[in-house]
């Protein structure tokens, strides 16, 4: 928070923002102080939250049982795994993700492409929501007893997602097309299936995690950021 | 109306353009987006899309053309002009190419007639 406080005065942006997938938005950044704002905010330790991406966006998250008293599982914990594991993935179309603590629900996690929903006994685990140009509430995936099994399942399920989905089709699109069952029944039931697509989407990230902004700070693309010429200094000159 | 005569300004080397890309030229008259087409042929045009002011130099170069990272408006880069069902035309420029560097006809921009 400080950190980006400091390069909101530094670069004297002019809007700040909560966002519905819980990050901060600067909004009016001029392009030419984009790669100094990257390098400050990278300095902190923050990569790119991917907004723009067809990949994974946020996970979001209610407090969990740390600090709220209905609480079953640690879902903030939860949520920063899955997005320190999924982070850098690219998927046919956008990915939210949300982590729900109890089944109040408070991340809205049930209208999202893949949801957590806590409870005593473990994870429930849904897919295929949707809160935008259609509205859609997700279908159960299935129950898992450990947080370990929960990231297998999400994991495996992005991965089904990446080999079937096709370009720009949401995971509810993707799943309406080939059925719901049918993704149950290869993610859920076949277990076998489930520790290969894990095992493949795990040997890709070792490739995936490349924070595009500190590419840019590192250099590239650098004539995207400046003008090849200014007439208005020669224009000033005569 | 007479043809103001060229006035003609170095404004860098064809290769500071990538291929299928753009850079502005920044002047009081606004920004000038130069383009450089896959067979490296280069267009100069207002950056600014007749529909809600896009930046044509941040669009997608195909063929002579420029597609709006806005609205998907297609610019033609020879003419200025929006294709298909859209209507709306930005002023285009005249360039050349000497030795590698890329010059640019000035004299079309306010400036140049007040200078």
């Amino acid at each position: 928070m400080r950190a980006i406080a400091d390069v909101v005065e530094k670069f004297n942006i002019p809007a700040v923002k909560c966002t519905g997938g819980q990050r901060i938005d600067m909004l009016g950044v001029k392009k030419q102080d984009l790669p100094a704002v990257w390098a400050d905010l990278n300095k902190a330790g923050m990569v790119s939250g991917a907004a723009y991406a067809k990949g994974l966006r946020t996970v979001k998250t209610c407090v969990g049982t740390d600090w709220c008293r209905f609480g079953t599982q640690d879902s903030t914990g939860l949520g920063v795994k899955l997005e320190k594991f999924l982070w850098g993935s690219w998927t046919p179309a956008k990915l939210k993700l949300a982590v729900s603590g109890c089944p109040r629900n408070c991340a809205e996690a049930t209208c999202k492409d893949i949801g957590v929903i806590c409870v005593e006994s473990g994870y429930d685990i849904h897919f295929a929501g949707a809160a935008g140009l259609d509205i859609k509430g997700t279908e159960v995936l299935g129950h898992v007893t450990t947080e370990d099994d929960a990231i297998e399942v999400i994991a495996a399920l992005t991965q089904l997602y990446r080999e079937q989905g096709r370009y720009l089709e949401r995971v509810y699109k993707w799943a309406k097309r080939v059925g719901f069952g049918t993704v149950r029944k290869q993610i859920m039931d076949d277990v076998e299936r489930r520790k290969g697509l894990y095992a493949r989407f795990v040997q890709s990230q070792r490739f995936a995690q490349i924070d595009p902004w500190a590419e840019r700070v590192g250099g590239k693309d650098a004539h995207e950021f400046a003008p090849i010429a200014d007439l208005t200094v020669k224009e000033a000159a005569e | 109306m007479n043809t103001p005569a060229p006035r003609w300004v170095d404004i860098g080397a064809l290769d500071a353009i990538p291929v299928r890309g753009a850079r502005v030229v920044r002047s009081t008259a606004g920004c000038v987006a130069v383009f450089r087409t896959a067979q490296s042929e280069i267009y100069a045009i207002d950056d600014a899309c007749p529909h809600k002011a896009g930046p044509l130099s941040q669009g997608i170069v195909h063929d002579r053309s420029v597609t709006c990272p806005l609205h998907n408006w297609v610019i033609s880069l020879e003419t200025g002009t929006a294709q298909g069902a859209d209507k709306g035309q930005v002023r285009t420029y005249a360039l050349k190419i000497e030795a590698g560097r890329i010059l640019l006809d000035v004299a079309g921009l306010d400036f140049a007639k007040v200078a």
